[in-house]
Formats: C-alpha cells, structure tokens, sequence
C-alpha cells in the first residue's frame, strides 16, 4: 500500500486532477458502451416481438 | 472440409456460419464479462494502491494503467478488424464481415479514451494538452479511420456493398498502425518511446508492468465480450426471420 491516508490517495501528489479525469473518462466511455449495446438489444428484441404478434 | 475436420477432430467451418456462432456466443459472454471484470478490478487495485511512485513523474504516471492499454487496443482492435474484413473479402463470408463491424466501436471507444487520457498526461507533463507529435496525429488519423469506416457502413444501404466498401476501407487503413507504432522511432517525437518491447527489457519496475498487463488482459476480455453480444445484434438485425434467437425474445 503507497498511501498513508485517504487525502493523500485522493491528492495523488498534486495530480489528483488529472489522475481521476483519466480513470473516469475511460470507465465512464465502457459504461456508455455497454449501455448502447443494451439499448440496441432492447430495440431489436422489441422489433421482433412485435413482428411475431 | 475434410483438410479443416482432419487435424483436430473439430469442424472450425461450422462456426462461420452465424446459426452456429449466436449460441456459441451467448454461452461464452458470460464467461469472458466475469473474466474482464475480475481482471480490471485487479488491475486497478494494482495500479491505484500497491505500484510504487514514479521518480521522474510522481503520482501522474499512473494515468498510463488506462491510457496505455487504451492505446495498444486501439491499435490492436483496428488490425483485428482489417483482419476479419480480409477474411470476409476472400472467403466471402458474412459471418467475418459482421465480426468487422462490431470490432470498429470498440475500437474506436478505445482510441478516444487513448486521446483523452494522452492530453490528460500531457498537460501536466509537457504543458499542453495537445501537440502535434507524430505518436498524436497517427492516433488521431486512426480515430478518423474508424470514422470513416462507421460512415461507409452506414451510407450505403444495400449489406453486401457496405460491407465490401467498408472491408476495403479497414484493411488499406491498416497501414497506418505500423505508423502509430514505430513512430516514436522514426521521428523524433515529445511522446515517449515504447516502455515495453520485444528485444529489450521493459524500462519500468515489476509491479507496474503487471499492473497494466493486468489491466491490457481486462481490457481484452471486456472487447470480446462486447463484441461478441454486438455480433449477435448484428445477426439478429440481418436475419430476422431465423428461428434460432425466438426463444431469446
């Protein structure tokens, strides 16, 4: 373990700022992805269903 | 079809067809989804808490546990894509065409998040959030690559056309990732050179290559699982009068 407290983890000595935007940016960027493939399965899925009734 | 049968036992043939391949899919999603999750988390634990502090760039070189196997799925998705759109050119099948298509927003996904988090390196680091260094503006043709390839696909309506248009796109594109990875070799650039190579030892401590090895071997499961529940999208769209998903729906 590096840090000696959770300030000093979350400062990230001075980096903080631009330590976190990566690491949000890039997990935020997969969740937009997988939401997409969702809501593209969702609508196909629905096609269809519709198609069969 | 005997020669493929032959050597393993196995039939590989049956699985280009995407009758075969939806099921198969669906079964291993779950399986590589797990695997991925596992393996970030890890990866972040390694890369946040336990990786020692850097002695040139202190606390902001721990950026690079994203951004680099960001980019080296960027580069690596791309070549993977030309490669299935060759296969899909020469053999004809839909099935590889399909796997081009579903390679290319993930890959693209990936080399935003590589641009991105480069400038979020770079403005501490060199001051500037953006340059144009030839590692910067190769990634950057990339993403217009993968532009350009969505836009193919999407303009022309007729399947068949788009995916051979599309295909020829991908693989002439595919130069330019040799370009993006030697380029901090044949130019001299301000991003820095390889810190992993083949031909010497990695210019970093143990515990951080592991880290973003770790970390790259997430990312790699994560891109299959995802592609591979785009490929079944795909297959359904195409094909939907098969019977083979209804029991999905």
């Amino acid at each position: 373990m590096q840090w000696h407290s959770f300030q000093e983890f979350i400062a990230m000595g001075g980096y903080g700022f631009y330590v976190w935007s990566s690491f949000g940016i890039t997990f935020l960027a997969m969740a937009i992805e997988l939401l997409a493939l969702k809501k593209r399965r969702q609508r196909i899925t629905n096609m269809l269903k519709q198609e069969t009734v | 079809m005997d020669i493929v049968k032959s050597k393993s036992g196995i039939n590989w043939l049956k699985y280009a067809s995407p009758k075969t391949f939806y099921p198969l899919a669906g079964q291993l999603i779950p399986w590589f989804s797990v695997g991925a999750a596992v393996l970030i988390v890890y990866g972040l634990y390694l890369g946040l808490l336990v990786a020692p502090t850097d002695f040139q760039q202190g606390e902001g070189y721990r950026i690079i546990f994203v951004h680099v196997p960001a980019a080296w799925f960027s580069m690596f998705l791309y070549l993977l894509m030309a490669g299935y759109a060759i296969l899909g050119l020469v053999l004809n099948a839909k099935l590889s065409h399909m796997m081009a298509k579903s390679i290319a927003p993930t890959g693209a996904m990936f080399t935003l998040v590589a641009l991105v988090t480069g400038s979020f390196w770079g403005k501490p680091m060199w001051g500037a959030w953006w340059v144009w260094d030839a590692r910067l503006t190769s990634e950057l043709i990339l993403l217009f690559l993968y532009i350009g390839y969505f836009s193919l696909q999407s303009a022309i309506d007729d399947t068949n056309r788009a995916d051979k248009a599309s295909a020829i796109l991908a693989i002439v594109g595919a130069v330019n990732v040799p370009i993006i990875y030697f380029s901090v070799k044949w130019w001299n650039t301000l991003h820095q050179g390889a810190s992993i190579s083949l031909t010497k030892a990695p210019a970093m401590a143990a515990i951080m290559l592991k880290g973003m090895l770790i970390m790259a071997l997430g990312f790699w499961l994560y891109s299959i699982a995802v592609i591979l529940a785009r490929v079944r999208c795909e297959i359904m769209e195409r094909d939907s009068k098969a019977a083979l998903f209804r029991q999905d729906i």
